[in-house]
């Protein structure tokens, strides 16, 4: 873990969704500093509003306060440098694998696209299924493409909202295995938005974790246990359960 | 569970049409009813304009019409629709003036038409494109609005200008939908023809129906257009269901 140079700069957010009958206060107050290469887990109960400090992150939406900066830069749209991951539902049903992996990729020339598709296809192993069309595979294949399909556009910042949260629970340790595989792989910056604390635990080099809503930062939790992570060792079941006791449950089921 | 015979799956439509076909000749030749033909005279009669080459005259004249009208209204209603729909101003300014244009009757249409396009093709054709069009417009501008948000956010994450938007996401998007529209657009194309062809024109198989009435009271030939229409009706919507088996829109159909 070397903390490399701050990448994405939040500060004083805060936002309230206006309906004709109400204000909601989603999130207020958010300060946060991720680093280049860092893989930060946002870690909240549903609801809560985590999903939406990524969406702002990621800019789709406009903060009501404060502002978020990448490399200095006021973030007010969304930019290909900066992918955002959807759950599986995000690859497009009328593209094929290959079709979905190369969407990013129109600026590339013919043979420039099929390389890094076929380079993106191998690494998520979907070699066979290049012609397969969305509907004719499993939920754990689709979140490959949707993955693929954000790193083959070789972003600077990777935005993964619950990516996992669709998928049976074999299938999400899989995933889980190639997201860091990958990360490690390629470095890049990922902020990970997940309501599953054990996931947050096994992937972030740093857990933010959030209360309910409106959000706020409860405490930000350093992970200083080397990859591969042995999931019994006590320094991971320390750290895993100090933030089970920051949410207020017990582990015993 | 009781099993079934496992039947071909011709067998049992066959079966419905041919049992329906005898009642109708049974019930024709025991109360010798003159006011209905019985299937042997439609079928003489089928014959009769086959060999005058009628039926294959008046069958592309109403093919001619319907296709003209209705690729033009398609034409038109998808880029319409897709612009309409992605502009929410252009949309709140002309969204009332379709609703009120929508729900008349394209039989309304027919005077006016033969006002600005005289008796002949060009008054049918006018005539399908009205009653096609703003059905199609509806389609589309509905089907647009319903593309899954994620779809939209992940086309503009990756950048795409607004010509890819709509080539590469809104398009194939909406295309599920936009078969069925399309395909219910060709069924009221094909009821819209044959009531143009009564008023507004001298060939294809509606006026056959007329012209059959009026020149003698040749019910026979009323009856052999009746399932001329009927079979090519089918025949369309049949071509139009094979383009929902496409790799690109099946899964808009599995449910």
């Amino acid at each position: 873990m070397t903390p490399g140079r701050p990448k994405v700069a939040i500060r004083g957010l805060g936002m309230t969704f206006t309906t004709p009958d109400k204000q909601v206060e989603v999130l207020r107050g958010i300060d946060l500093e991720v680093r280049e290469g860092e893989l930060l887990c946002v870690l909240g109960p549903s609801g809560c509003g985590k999903s939406t400090l990524l969406n702002v992150v990621a800019g789709f939406l406009r903060p009501s306060e404060g502002e978020v900066r990448i490399d200095g830069e006021l973030v007010t749209a969304p930019n290909p440098r900066r992918i955002f991951v959807f759950q599986e539902r995000g690859v497009f049903p009328w593209l094929t694998v290959e079709g979905n992996i190369g969407f990013g990729l129109w600026r590339l020339s013919e043979a420039e696209r099929r390389e890094r598709v076929a380079h993106y296809v191998a690494l998520v192993g979907l070699q066979g299924f290049e012609h397969a069309y969305p509907q004719e595979l499993s939920g754990g294949m689709k979140q490959r493409v949707e993955v693929a399909r954000a790193f083959a556009v070789d972003p600077d910042v990777l935005y993964l909202d619950e990516p996992f949260g669709a998928l049976d629970s074999i299938t999400r340790l899989q995933m889980r295995r190639e997201l860091l595989r990958i990360w490690q792989r390629e470095k890049k910056t990922v902020l990970f938005v997940t309501h599953d604390i054990d996931e947050s635990v096994q992937l972030a080099d740093r857990v933010v974790v959030m209360s309910a809503r409106p959000a706020e930062i409860r405490r930000i939790v350093t992970i200083d246990v080397p990859h591969p992570r042995d999931l019994s060792s006590p320094r991971y079941i320390e750290l895993r359960d100090g933030i089970f006791e920051e949410i207020g449950l017990a582990h015993r089921v | 569970m009781r099993r079934r015979l496992a039947l071909p799956p011709a067998v049992l439509p066959a079966l419905g049409v041919g049992l329906f076909v005898a009642a109708w000749a049974a019930a024709v030749a025991l109360s010798r009813t003159r006011l209905v033909p019985g299937p042997l005279d439609v079928v003489r009669a089928l014959g009769e304009l086959l060999a005058h080459g009628l039926l294959l005259r008046y069958l592309v004249a109403s093919l001619f019409r319907v296709t003209w009208g209705f690729v033009l209204a398609a034409l038109v209603a998808i880029p319409a629709g897709i612009a309409l729909a992605l502009s929410r101003r252009a949309e709140a300014a002309l969204n009332p003036l379709v609703q009120v244009l929508r729900p008349i009757s394209p039989l309304a249409w027919i005077p006016i038409s033969i006002l600005w396009f005289g008796v002949g093709d060009g008054a049918a054709v006018w005539l399908i494109f009205v009653a096609t069009f703003f059905s199609l417009l509806v389609t589309v501008i509905r089907a647009v609005h319903d593309v899954d948000p994620v779809h939209k956010n992940a086309a503009w994450n990756f950048g795409l200008d607004r010509r890819r938007l709509v080539r590469q996401v809104i398009f194939p998007a909406i295309l599920p939908q936009l078969i069925v529209g399309l395909r219910l657009a060709l069924g009221i194309a094909w009821l819209v023809v044959v009531a143009a062809e009564m008023i507004a024109v001298d060939s294809g198989l509606g006026f056959l129906i007329v012209d059959a009435r009026n020149a003698g009271n040749r019910y026979d030939l009323v009856v052999a257009g009746m399932v001329m229409i009927g079979a090519v009706g089918l025949l369309l919507d049949t071509l139009v269901r094979r383009l929902e088996r496409l790799p690109a829109v099946a899964w808009g159909f599995s449910g």
